[in-house]
């Protein structure tokens, strides 16, 4: 029993692998934030009056708000004004071809292990690379321009389609939703911007690559997808943090629009840097990600893979307005030594015959705490609805934490929801019957833990899918040092 | 916090009855209920009446029925009530020590009740506080005066009397005790009560508790129970709430579980205005079990909220918990159970399970199961359905010749006969299941024995 | 190949195993008897390594080496197979992926390059046809719906793939029908070899018609009682196990 558990212990105590910095120039502006700092954000950013009168809406909107404490969190006191509000890698992030590129970036990406180049072109993704929230690299933009697909930098995005950036911009996160969505409206400075028009079922992966990489900055960056009727897209995002002592703030919107008939599926990986293993450092990651199914028979599918931050806040969500429409969430959440996980999702039924599902997989170890947070809501209206959701919550030794909040409300006769919960430790059993057959503990929680989420990793792009694997493996089982 | 200007006149009406009629509570109190008021008073004076800001009363706004004018019952009233003529239940073959509790206190025309176990104390909690203070002093607050609830802390400085039982050691009390809590007033009333029951080491008792009015008025009850069961005693409660649709209460309960001790609750919810239960289980040694069962079946504009806290504080202990709801019309039903673990109450065996029918687009249920779960070697889940009853079974009844009426009915009793089967005093089990039945049917007004006058 | 010497055993402080006396040597078969609850399951299960058993006293080496001094993989790594009584589910992990990992890892520990993916498929598929294991099973999850006799099946398909030394097999008849039992016995039949040795742990006599043992010997109350040549089955047969009863006194 003891040499289990140090070997649990030796197996979950793997050090992050992500943890480097990248030194290429960035330029920034002072701590603080004040109107005069959104001010400059956006008029570096030379942006049209109207995002600067959003900017300046929503900041006035967060200095009223009080900062939320209802979550399964500890979070320490955070100061912001000791933030850096914009930081960009200097050069103007506007490349022809990848040899006007800092090598340093490139060196980034193939540290990450993405393939920016030859190997994404044969995967057939076109990839947005968001480094300290400004946009350094979109690939195949020519391609999907030929169908009349947008994928660019948000900030570009403001440039070339102020319209459609009027629209749709806050149209599933107001900019009052909440504190760090209001925080985010008023000082994000760049992010992705995509728009698949009426019919079109976009060729590709979209994939954009998340990086904080300035010391002291926080990254608000802002993702806006909008699919038109009959129209589909899976996008991908990743993001990973370097190592520092301090923790770095991370406040990060996304908006789907999914009109008649669209359907959107939207995958993460999340590996920003959780912090070392006595709990210093790490990122904070306060995240809104909401989509709203605008359209009849429209569909948005969120999947998560959670391994990193030091604290996750985050509750990717789907409005069901459209008659028929449908949400989806599944997720995958790993906490270990002393990261905390806040996370999970709302389904709110408006449309008739809405249907929902939710699938969490929460894993704990060390001195982590892990909880699932859900709101099924089905309004009078949204009649002949259904929701199923599943939450099961896996712990690895006995000093983590696993808890589940669902919230469940119901307004009419024709609804159907049904939600069940297990907790449960890794099974004895299993690691023994593992040994038996020559296959060392670590191993064998490795492939325990990759066997419980599976059905939720199976939910993942292909390339996502084997990365997000390694990932679970690297947080929870590998060789020790 | 921040508190609205309406919440603190609210609150303030409380606080201010409290300062100016504060030698009244004292008088003729023991110092054991006098001892709390204070820092009660200041706890409540904290958050107020919850309404839906208030986490845990999300589902409960309780600022529309404390804000309701009431006569405040703050001496002992003498009621008229004949006891022998109306207020029995009558449960056939069902034979209980009956003691009548009127609008929150003791009724003094009581029948002693002789012919309970040696060393058995049944009665006025203000009495024994009084008389027999040594019964009562390691016992009072001790769960309650931890809660942060303000309703239980309003309760706690406002407190005179309720119902007592003390069961000494190894005593088992066969014949169930049968408390009847009667509301009786011509206008709007609103009472407190405490209730205090100790069950000793390897004792056994049974108590039923039933909640009726006897007049068609508002009424507001704000109602404590502190149980403590002792070491391999075996104790059940049983609650039937039938009162009128004006009747709102707050029930709050608090049970503490020493080892080896086994506990059944089980609250049938049948008519009332805003019901609102709350229990929580402290699982204090180990191998202790607690079987908790609640169902309610509502129409109009009844609502009721069953509020559930488990906290398993050590190895080894089992809770099961099951709770339906059937919403008629208008009404609304709402859910919360948590099941606290520990760390280090390993091998914690805790299970939950909620089932609701909604009848009408109308009716509404909420339900927010919670785990909170801190040791790794444990087996715990929860179950929330929110549905309709089984169209495939009720087709599979009519295809049988049952007319479509009477085959939701029974659908309907299967549904909640689930809950009722668990009630270990047999004709009470069935007594049950007939006042489902009527309920189900819109038969039921009151229990029948109550309804003669 | 196998020596036990008063080998004492114990779970939550209750002595199971009382003074166990067993030599085995390459290539034999030996069967041991019991009734329930007579420690049979215990023994396989400390041979194999499982942690929650208390050794009290005695010794058990195996190949010249002090077993209880290993780990549970690195007993699986030198040749010790346990045929589990009751195969545990492990959702979500492939049984092609298990038992891939399982046969590199024994490689590795020979000092033997892992398998490539055709290696490792045309050995598979030699395999599944020895105990007529369904195609589909090695497709899904590890036990993970498998119906007892499936099982059954699946410990002896592995136990073909990872040619153990000494296999242990728990019970391995149990919830069987006769056909599944000959399957099973066959495959076990088809796997001897002068160096391979094999316990087999059962209840009933009836499998012993199928694997026939060179050995027998009765356990009771956590000793072994009699020890004799393969006849000693069908005496006990005969007789059950009340007549041990008697006889041990």
């Amino acid at each position: 029993m003891e040499e289990q558990d140090k070997i649990l212990h030796e197996v979950t105590s793997q050090e992050y692998k992500f943890g480097f910095v990248s030194d290429f120039e960035s330029e920034s502006i002072p701590k603080g934030l004040n109107e005069d700092v959104i001010r400059v954000i956006s008029a570096k950013k030379n942006e049209p009056e109207f995002m600067l009168q959003f900017r300046l809406d929503a900041y006035r909107k967060w200095l009223e708000m009080p900062m939320p404490d209802w979550a399964y969190l500890k979070i320490p006191p955070i100061d912001f004004q000791d933030i850096i509000y914009y930081s960009a890698p200097k050069t103007k992030p506007q490349y022809e071809s990848l040899d006007e590129v800092d090598p340093d970036l490139i060196e980034t990406f193939n540290k990450l292990g993405i393939p920016l180049e030859e190997q994404k072109v044969l995967a057939g993704v076109a990839v947005d690379a968001v480094i300290d929230s400004v946009s350094v690299k979109t690939t195949f933009k020519e391609t999907l321009a030929e169908k009349g697909i947008i994928f660019c930098s948000f900030s570009e995005a403001v440039q070339e389609h102020p319209d459609l950036i009027k629209k749709y911009l806050g149209m599933a996160v107001p900019t009052s939703d909440n504190f760090f969505a209001a925080l985010n409206s008023a000082v994000f400075s760049d992010g992705s911007f995509c728009y698949i028009p009426k019919g079109v079922r976009c060729p590709m992966e979209l994939s954009t690559y998340f990086r904080i990489n300035a010391a002291g900055t926080g990254q608000f960056e802002r993702t806006l997808i909008v699919a038109e009727d009959e129209s589909y897209v899976s996008y991908l995002e990743g993001c990973t943090a370097p190592m520092r002592d301090e923790n770095q703030l991370h406040a990060a919107v996304v908006e789907i629009i999914a009109l008649d008939r669209a359907e959107v599926k939207y995958s993460t990986v999340q590996n920003w840097y959780p912090g070392n293993k006595e709990g210093k450092g790490g990122v904070y990651n306060f995240v809104t990600k909401r989509g709203i199914c605008r359209g009849v028979s429209s569909k948005i599918s969120w999947t998560q893979v959670e391994t990193g931050s030091a604290i996750t806040w985050k509750y990717p969500s789907c409005i069901l307005m459209g008659d028929n429409s449908v949400g989806e969430f599944n997720s995958v959440a790993v906490t270990n030594n002393h990261q905390q996980a806040d996370t999970g999702t709302k389904m709110v039924h408006i449309g008739k015959n809405t249907k929902s599902t939710i699938i969490s997989k929460g894993i704990s170890a060390g001195v982590s705490n892990n909880a699932y947070r859900g709101l099924v809501k089905v309004l009078p209206g949204a009649v002949n609805s259904r929701n199923f959701s599943q939450c099961d919550s896996l712990l690895l030794g006995s000093t983590c934490g696993a808890h589940t909040f669902p919230y469940i409300e119901v307004g009419n006769k024709s609804s159907v929801v049904e939600h069940e919960a297990t907790t449960s430790k890794i099974g004895e059993d299993q690691i023994f019957y593992c040994n038996q057959r020559g296959i060392s503990t670590e191993d064998a929680i490795g492939m325990i833990v990759n066997g419980y989420a599976k059905e939720v990793l199976n939910k993942l792009p292909m390339e996502f899918a084997v990365e997000a694997q390694k990932l679970l493996a690297i947080s929870l089982e590998g060789s020790v040092g | 916090m921040t508190l609205t200007a309406n919440k603190v006149a609210l609150s303030e009406k409380y606080t201010e009855l409290f300062h100016a009629n504060r030698s009244l509570l004292d008088e003729g109190s023991s110092d054991l209920l006098n001892r709390m008021r204070e820092i009660a008073i200041k706890r409540f004076e904290k958050v107020g009446i919850p309404g839906f800001k208030n986490e845990n009363y999300k589902y409960t706004n309780l600022e529309r029925v404390f804000g309701k004018s009431f006569r405040h019952l703050l001496e002992y009233q003498p009621v008229d009530v004949d006891l022998n003529e109306a207020f029995r239940c009558d449960v056939p073959q069902l034979d209980t020590d009956v003691v009548l509790l009127v609008n929150g206190w003791y009724y003094a025309k009581n029948q002693p009740l002789n012919n309970l176990p040696k060393g058995v104390v049944v009665g006025s909690l203000k009495q024994v506080a009084n008389e027999q203070p040594e019964l009562v002093k390691d016992y009072l607050n001790r769960q309650a005066g931890l809660s942060d609830d303000p309703i239980v802390a309003l309760n706690t400085a406002f407190a005179q009397d309720g119902f007592f039982m003390y069961v000494p050691d190894q005593v088992v009390v066969e014949k169930p005790i049968q408390v009847i809590n009667l509301m009786r007033a011509e206008e709007p009333v609103f009472a407190t009560q405490r209730n205090l029951i100790i069950a000793g080491k390897n004792s056994q008792a049974k108590v039923i508790f039933c909640d009726h009015t006897m007049n068609p008025v508002d009424f507001l009850t704000n109602s404590v129970t502190e149980v403590f069961v002792g070491q391999d005693a075996v104790l059940d409660i049983y609650t039937i709430q039938n009162q009128n649709n004006q009747a709102n209460s707050v029930n709050s309960s608090f049970f503490r579980q020493e080892a080896n001790s086994n506990l059944l609750s089980s609250v049938a919810t049948l008519h009332g205005g805003l019901i609102r239960n709350n229990l929580k289980v402290e699982m204090a040694g180990e191998h202790a079990e607690a079987n908790l069962y609640g169902m309610s079946f509502t129409d109009k504009n009844q609502h009721v909220d069953n509020f559930t806290n488990i906290e398993h504080a050590v190895p080894n202990c089992l809770s099961n918990q099951v709770y339906k709801n059937v919403l008629d019309e208008d009404s609304v039903g709402a859910f919360t159970g948590r099941i606290h673990v520990v760390r280090d109450a390993q091998k914690t065996n805790a299970f939950q399970r909620n089932n609701n029918v909604l009848l009408t687009d109308s009716a509404k249920m909420n339900t927010k199961p919670q785990l909170i779960i801190d040791a790794d070697d444990v087996k715990c889940s929860h179950g929330a359905t929110i549905g309709q009853i089984d169209e495939e079974a009720l087709f599979y009844l009519r295809a049988r010749c049952i007319g479509e009426a009477d085959a939701r009915m029974m659908l309907m009793n299967a549904f909640a006969h689930e809950v009722v089967q668990n009630i270990r005093v047999e004709p009470l089990r069935d007594r049950i299941d007939e006042l489902v039945e009527k309920r189900l049917r819109g038969e039921l007004a009151r229990c029948h024995a109550c309804d003669k006058n | 190949m196998l020596t036990i010497k008063n080998l004492r055993v114990a779970i939550e402080g209750k002595e199971i195993l009382k003074g166990i006396n067993l030599e085995i040597k390459a290539g034999e078969v030996h069967a041991i008897m019991g009734p329930n609850g007579s420690g049979k399951s215990t023994l396989g299960n400390v041979l194999a390594g499982k942690e929650e058993y208390e050794i009290l006293d005695g010794e058990v080496i195996y190949e010249g080496q002090d077993l209880l001094d290993l780990s549970a993989e690195d007993r699986a790594r030198m040749g010790v197979f346990l045929g589990f009584q009751y195969p545990v589910e492990i959702p979500g992990v492939p049984m092609v992926n298990f038992i891939k990992t399982s046969v590199n890892e024994m490689r590795k520990f020979k000092g033997l390059e892992p398998l490539t993916a055709g290696e490792f498929l045309k050995l598979m598929r030699e395999k599944k046809e020895l105990v007529h294991l369904d195609s589909q099973l090695t497709n899904r999850s590890v036990n993970e719906g498998f119906s007892g006799g499936e099982k059954k099946k699946n410990e002896i398909f592995q136990m073909a793939m990872l040619e153990p030394k000494l296999a242990i097999l728990d019970e391995t008849d149990s919830g069987l029908d006769i056909d599944a039992l000959r399957i099973v016995s066959d495959g076990v039949n088809a796997l001897k070899h002068p160096e391979r040795s094999t316990i087999v742990i059962t209840h009933y006599q009836r499998l012993l018609d199928y694997i026939v043992p060179d050995f027998v010997h009765v356990l009771y109350q956590g000793q072994i009682v009699k020890s004799a040549g393969k006849e000693l089955a069908l005496e006990l047969e005969e007789k059950g196990y009340d007549w041990l009863k008697n006889h041990s006194l």
